[in-house]
C-alpha cells in the first residue's frame, strides 16, 4: 500500500517538475507582440519585421497577438484589461506621445529604454522633435517604427486639370478653388465624419494653419489659450469651410470620402497619408490620378502620427522584448516594414529608393519641416481630452457656435488636467 | 422539536450557489459601479477619493448627455407605440384564418432572429442619403420624399426607430397573435349577438382583454430601448450633433476610450435607474396581483 503511494507521489512530482521546467524553458524562448495590424499592408509589414527578428534571434516562438478594429479601438480596450490584470504582452503597438505617456508611463507600467536607445544609436538617427514626443521627463519610453503625416491635402488631378485649377496652398486660395468647383456642381471637399475623429482631424489641420507650429504646440502645454483669438480664427474658418463639404458627411467615413475622389464626386479631401494606401489599393497612382500637397496653410509643418513599441515593466520575456525593440528601431526593420505599411521610417537614414513617389516627398518634408504631434491620433493629448475634443467638434460641425465651442474646449482641457 | 426535512435543506442548498453568484456578480457589481460613480476616477489609474454627486452634476450639464436623454425618450416612446400598433395590426390580419398564415408569420418574425449589429449595418446602407433609398425614390418619381435620413439632425433618431421597429414588431405581433387566439370564440359571438360592430368588438372587448399582453410587450421592449447600444453603434454612431446618441454609446466611449471611469459609472447608474423605473412598478403590480389571488 505505502509502496504504491510512494510511487504515485514520485510520478506526480516528476511530472510537475518536468511541467514546470517545460513551462519556464518554453517561456524563455517566446515573444508576444500585441497590435491592431490585422489586415493588408499593415499585417504584411509586421510579418516582414517578424522575419527579420527570426533571422537575428532564431529559435524564438513569436506570438502575434492582434485585435481587429479600426484605429485600435478594440485593441486598446483589450490591452488595458491585460495591463491592469498584470499580464502584459512583451511589447505593444501604441501611438507615440500622450497616449503612451498618460495611460502607461505616468501610471508606472513602462520601463524607460533610454540606455537601449543610446546603445543602438537611435538618438542620432531619430529627429529631435520625434524623440521629444516619445520621451517623458528626459527618459525615452518607446521607439517609433513608422511615421504617418496628418496634414495632407489630396486632390483629383482630373477634376482640377479639367477646370484649370491648381491645388490651393492657403485657405484663401482654397475658397477661390472651392467656389469655382461649387459653380460646376462638384463637391469641393469630401468629408466622412461618422466616427467623429475625421472632423476633428480636419480641424486639427485648420488649427495648425491658424496658429503656426509653435502656437499649435502651445495648446498642449498651456501656452496657447483655447479661448484665445487664434482658436477663434480657426473655428470661424472651419465654419466657412464646412459650407463646401458634402451634405451627407455624417453618413460616411474617411475611406468613403476618399472614394468620392475616385468616383469623381469630389475634388479634394484632407486626411492622413493612409489615404495614399487607399488610393493605391484602388489602382490610383500618385501624380497621375491624384496629387498631394500640405494641407492649406500648413506648409513647413508636419503633423506626426506615429506607431511605437515600448517595454512593459512586467514583460514576461524581457530579453526577447528588448530584442524586438532592437529590430523595430533598426534600419533593416524599418525599411522592411514601412514600404509595405505605406508610411515613412521614424529614422532619417532609411533608403528612400524602397518607397514610392508620395512617401519620398513625405520623407523629404519630414527631414526639414517643423514636427508637431497629432492630437486626434494620440500624440499631443491624453485620451481623456481626445474623446472630449471629438465630441465638441461633432457638435460644432452641426451648430457652428464658436464661443460655446471655445468654452467647451477650455473646460475639457481643465477636466483632463492639461490646463489649470 | 421541528424537523427540518431533507428536501427543504436540499432545496436551500441548491439555491445558495446561485444566490451567492447573483449577489456578488449582479448586486455586488451594481453597488461597486454606484460607488465608482461617486469617486474621482477619471483617468487610467484608479482614484477612489470621494467626489459626491459631482459626476452626476457634470453629466446633466453636458450637452451630449442632455441629447442622450432626449433621444432615449423619443426613441422609447415612438418605438413602443409603433411596435405595439404595427404588431397588433399584423396580428389581427393574421388571425383572419388566411391561407399561408404560417408563411407570413415567419416572414414577419424573422427580423427578430438577426442581431442588432446586422440590422444596424443594413439599415445604414439603406438610409444612406446618396446611395440608399433616396435613389429608389428618385427613380420612382417620388424625389420630393428624399431626405437626409440619419444625417439630418432633426429627424435622425427616427431613422434608428425605423430600423428597431422593423426588427421587433414581429415580436409584438407574435405576442398579440397568441393573445388573440386565447380569447374564446364565445366572447366574439356574444358581442355580435348584442349588436356590436367589428370596430366596437375590438375596442371594447378584445383590446381590453389584451392588456396583459400589451403590458408584457411594453416591459420587454421598453427595457431594450432604454439600454440600446449595438443598433445605434453599428448604424449611425453618435450622429450629427449627437442626434442619435444614446446613454449606452456615451458610456462605452467615455469609459473605454476616454478612461473616464467615474463618469461612465454615473451614466451606467442612471441607465439602471431608468430601467428600474420601468421594471419595479411592473414587478410590484405583479406580486400584488399574485398575493391578491
Amino acid at each position: 500500500m505505502s509502496g504504491k503511494r510512494h510511487l504515485a507521489l514520485l510520478v506526480t512530482a516528476t511530472l510537475l517538475a518536468l511541467g514546470v521546467a517545460g513551462v519556464t524553458a518554453g517561456a524563455a524562448r517566446q515573444l508576444e507582440i500585441f497590435s491592431w495590424w490585422t489586415a493588408g499592408g499593415e499585417a504584411d509589414g509586421l510579418n516582414a519585421m517578424f522575419e527579420i527578428f527570426k533571422k537575428r534571434y532564431p529559435g524564438v516562438e513569436i506570438i502575434n497577438a492582434t485585435v481587429a478594429g479600426g484605429a485600435g479601438t478594440n485593441a486598446k480596450a483589450v490591452l488595458k484589461t491585460r495591463m491592469q490584470g498584470g499580464k502584459p504582452p512583451d511589447s505593444f503597438q501604441v501611438h507615440g506621445g500622450e497616449e503612451l505617456t498618460s495611460t502607461w508611463v505616468i501610471t508606472g507600467f513602462m520601463e524607460p529604454i533610454t540606455s537601449l536607445a543610446r546603445a543602438e544609436g537611435w538618438t542620432k538617427v531619430l529627429p529631435k522633435d520625434l524623440l521629444d514626443i516619445v520621451s517623458y521627463k528626459g527618459e525615452m519610453y518607446s521607439v517609433p517604427v513608422n511615421v504617418h503625416r496628418g496634414n495632407v491635402l489630396w486632390y483629383s488631378k482630373k477634376i482640377l486639370d479639367q477646370n484649370n485649377l491648381k491645388a490651393p496652398t492657403t485657405w484663401a486660395e482654397f475658397f477661390q478653388v472651392a467656389d469655382a468647383l461649387k459653380a460646376k456642381g462638384i463637391t469641393p471637399l469630401a468629408l466622412g465624419d461618422k466616427n467623429k475623429w475625421e472632423a476633428a482631424h480636419l480641424f486639427e489641420d485648420i488649427l495648425l494653419s491658424a496658429l503656426g507650429a509653435d502656437g499649435y504646440r502651445g495648446l498642449w502645454t498651456g501656452k496657447t489659450s483655447w479661448t484665445g483669438s487664434g482658436v477663434k480664427t480657426a473655428l470661424e474658418n472651419y465654419a466657412k469651410i464646412l459650407g463646401y463639404v458634402n451634405a451627407d458627411h455624417a453618413a460616411g467615413t474617411w475611406d468613403s470620402a476618399t472614394q468620392m475622389l475616385i468616383d469623381g464626386k469630389a475634388a479634394m479631401t484632407i486626411m492622413g497619408d493612409w489615404a495614399a494606401g487607399y488610393f493605391t489599393s484602388k489602382g490610383w497612382k500618385p501624380n497621375v490620378d491624384y496629387g498631394f500637397a500640405p494641407a492649406p496653410g500648413t506648409a513647413g509643418s508636419f503633423v506626426i502620427v506615429t506607431d511605437t513599441f515600448g517595454l512593459p515593466k512586467k514583460a514576461p520575456h524581457r530579453d526577447q522584448a528588448l530584442n524586438w525593440l532592437r529590430v523595430a528601431g533598426s534600419k533593416e526593420g524599418q525599411e522592411a516594414f514601412n514600404p509595405l505599411k505605406g508610411s515613412i521610417c521614424g529614422r532619417t537614414d532609411c533608403d528612400l529608393n524602397k518607397f514610392d513617389v508620395y512617401l519620398r516627398s513625405s520623407a523629404a518634408d519630414f527631414a526639414k519641416n517643423k514636427l508637431v504631434p497629432s492630437e486626434v491620433h494620440g500624440s499631443a493629448a491624453p485620451e481623456n481630452f481626445a474623446t472630449q475634443f471629438n465630441d465638441i467638434i461633432n457638435v460644432f460641425v452641426t451648430q457652428r457656435n464658436v464661443a460655446a465651442t471655445q468654452r467647451s474646449l477650455q473646460a475639457a482641457c481643465v477636466s483632463a488636467k492639461m490646463c489649470k | 422539536m421541528t424537523r427540518i426535512s431533507f428536501d427543504r435543506v436540499l432545496a436551500v442548498a441548491v439555491l445558495i450557489p446561485s444566490l451567492v453568484a447573483v449577489g456578488i456578480f449582479v448586486y455586488g457589481f451594481i453597488g461597486w459601479t454606484a460607488y465608482v460613480s461617486l469617486s474621482n476616477w477619471n483617468s487610467f489609474l484608479p482614484d477612489l477619493s470621494f467626489a459626491g454627486l459631482q459626476n452626476y452634476v457634470n453629466l446633466f450639464q453636458t450637452f451630449r448627455f442632455q441629447a442622450d436623454l432626449r433621444n432615449t425618450l423619443i426613441f422609447t416612446v415612438v418605438f413602443l407605440v409603433a411596435c405595439l400598433a404595427i404588431g397588433f395590426l399584423l396580428a389581427v390580419l393574421l388571425d383572419q384564418r388566411i391561407r399561408g398564415e404560417s408563411v407570413f408569420r415567419n416572414i414577419f418574425l424573422f427580423p427578430m432572429a438577426i442581431s442588432f449589429i446586422v440590422t444596424g449595418v443594413a439599415w445604414q446602407w439603406l438610409l444612406n442619403p446618396s446611395t440608399g433609398v433616396n435613389l429608389l425614390l428618385e427613380r420612382a418619381g417620388l424625389g420630393a420624399l428624399r431626405s437626409g435620413w440619419f444625417t439630418d439632425p432633426k429627424i435622425a433618431i427616427y431613422s434608428v426607430v425605423l430600423a428597431a421597429t422593423w426588427q421587433l414588431s414581429g415580436f409584438t405581433m407574435a405576442m398579440y397573435l397568441a393573445g388573440l387566439r386565447g380569447i374564446p370564440e364565445e366572447l366574439h359571438e356574444a358581442a355580435r349577438v348584442d349588436g356590436a360592430s367589428e370596430w366596437q368588438l375590438y375596442r371594447h372587448v378584445i383590446i381590453p382583454l389584451l392588456y396583459p399582453v400589451t403590458l408584457s410587450a411594453v416591459i420587454v421592449l421598453g427595457h431594450i430601448s432604454l439600454k440600446i447600444f449595438d443598433l445605434v453603434f453599428a448604424m449611425t454612431g453618435s450622429g450629427p450633433a449627437f442626434s442619435t446618441d444614446v446613454p449606452g454609446v456615451f458610456m462605452f466611449e467615455t469609459t473605454f476610450r476616454g478612461n473616464r471611469f467615474a463618469e461612465g459609472a454615473g451614466i451606467a447608474t442612471i441607465m439602471l435607474l431608468l430601467v428600474a423605473g420601468l421594471i419595479v412598478p411592473y414587478l410590484w403590480y405583479g406580486t400584488r396581483a399574485e398575493a391578491g389571488r
